[in-house]
């Protein structure tokens, strides 16, 4: 059996070596992935996002427990940083999880960034997809812990949470570019903290700035306290209003188209560089162009032109 | 480009609190390069042997001080087995006494450190007998 026919059959470790060859790269990932297609696109995407620090992996660890008792399969994607100066990692995320580790109606998996930027891993999206094909109903992305611009979930997840804990800066930090344009639903975790309420204020405010179109969705600010569950339940249900909000709008459809363009984009990209660059090193063209940049006898942009020109990669 | 990384689980079996050895560890592995999952304190050998699958890694590296190494580390060993795992590499290191090595290694723990164990010296056996699986 290939390893696509074993993770439709359920095989938890198919699934998990899947997932792994498509993040080392390999080859035979592509043809498992072209087999899983045709049966994704059923699972909710949720994806957590926020400052590092601000609870985002314990949230995540009570939402599955809430959709657990809904008796719905939950996947978990969490990604933390690789560093750039080794390339080792250290994913730390599953500390705050792994108390679902025995579930087989949960899988988790850990990410490491390996070199994207944008607060995902290039993985992402493929990996949601094999978790969509083994059949979860909801899928949970969990980003590294971001800044201000980190904002690449948006096109992956159906329903954005952006999780701010109290005390972060003030009330101009909330209307810069960014973090604030992406949130259908917003959080401030540790609610128990002194300014929790300030913060749940100023956010609110912010988002009532927008004088949204008729019939837009409207982002609401829930207060959650992760490590005890505070909140968790009005989170939920506000995950699902945004979910039936979507269906009702048509706006799901947009995200749908938005979300297969970027896949394709992306793969694309990947691929497209892959090839060329591949094609020209294996037959010496990339080392006569560094020894040009090096002689000054050439430059990068009409290095690339001769590259394309030739159709070195056909 | 097609680039298989190690991954390594480090876990803490059992009830004892102290994680700073396992954390060292974690540390000197992101150093050498490998992707590390830290599952944190408590863990039993069913979550970490699940979490291991879950993660499709190398190696589990298990960090013990409490004394129950004898009762724990087979446990890890033989849940691995049943999960029909046991391609996935298993060592330990921390308060366990010379006498029970043999033991352990012939419950299925490939290798053993004891305290005063420098990290390159763990990180080297990592790297010359732990391969990503193909």
């Amino acid at each position: 059996m290939t390893l696509a026919e074993r993770v439709l059959d359920g095989d938890i470790r198919a699934a998990a070596r899947l997932m792994r060859d498509i993040d080392d790269r390999m080859k035979s990932a592509v043809t498992e992935l072209k087999a899983l297609y045709p049966h994704t696109g059923n699972a909710y995407i949720l994806g957590l996002t926020g400052p590092p620090g601000a609870g985002k992996s314990t949230l995540v660890d009570q939402i599955v427990a809430a959709y657990r008792k809904k008796d719905l399969l939950v996947g978990v994607v969490a990604i933390d940083p690789t560093s750039p100066f080794t390339g080792g990692a250290i994913l730390g995320d599953r500390i705050r999880m792994n108390r679902h580790a025995e579930d087989p109606g949960v899988f988790i998996r850990s990410l490491a960034t390996r070199g994207a930027l944008g607060g995902m891993s290039r993985s992402t999206m493929d990996v949601v997809n094999v978790m969509d094909a083994m059949g979860m109903d909801v899928v949970i992305v969990e980003t590294v812990g971001v800044g201000q611009d980190e904002v690449d979930i948006v096109s992956t997840a159906h329903t954005t949470a952006v999780v701010m804990v109290p005390g972060l800066g003030d009330d101009i930090q909330a209307i810069k570019a960014g973090i604030l344009e992406i949130g259908d639903v917003f959080v401030v975790n540790k609610a128990d903290r002194e300014g929790a309420e300030r913060t749940a204020r100023e956010l609110t405010t912010m988002l009532e700035m927008k004088h949204p179109e008729p019939g837009a969705w409207l982002p609401h600010v829930v207060r959650t306290e992760g490590a005890r569950g505070v909140g968790i339940e009005e989170l939920v249900e506000e995950f699902e209003a945004h979910r039936a909000y979507l269906k009702t709008s048509g706006h799901l459809q947009r995200l749908i188209e938005e979300r297969n363009a970027k896949l394709f984009a992306d793969t694309l990209r990947d691929e497209l560089f892959d090839t060329v660059f591949g094609a020209i090193r294996d037959n010496g063209r990339y080392q006569e162009i560094l020894k040009g940049l090096r002689e000054r006898s050439t430059d990068p942009y009409s290095a690339v032109e001769q590259v394309l020109a030739a159709h070195a990669f056909s | 480009m097609a680039e298989r990384r190690l991954r390594v689980l480090v876990g803490k079996p059992g009830l004892d609190g102290h994680d700073r050895g396992a954390k060292i560890i974690a540390r000197a592995f992101r150093d050498a390069g490998f992707e590390v999952i830290y599952t944190g304190l408590h863990q039993t050998p069913e979550q970490i042997v699940a979490a291991s699958i879950q993660e499709d890694v190398d190696l589990i590296a298990l960090s013990i001080l409490s004394g129950a190494h004898n009762t724990l580390l087979p446990a890890v060993y033989s849940n691995l087995k049943e999960k029909g795992a046991e391609d996935i590499m298993l060592m330990a290191g921390g308060v366990i006494p010379e006498d029970d090595i043999p033991g352990l290694k012939a419950a299925g723990i490939a290798e053993i450190f004891t305290p005063g164990t420098s990290t390159e010296v763990i990180v080297d056996w990592v790297r010359t007998n732990v391969h990503p699986r193909a």
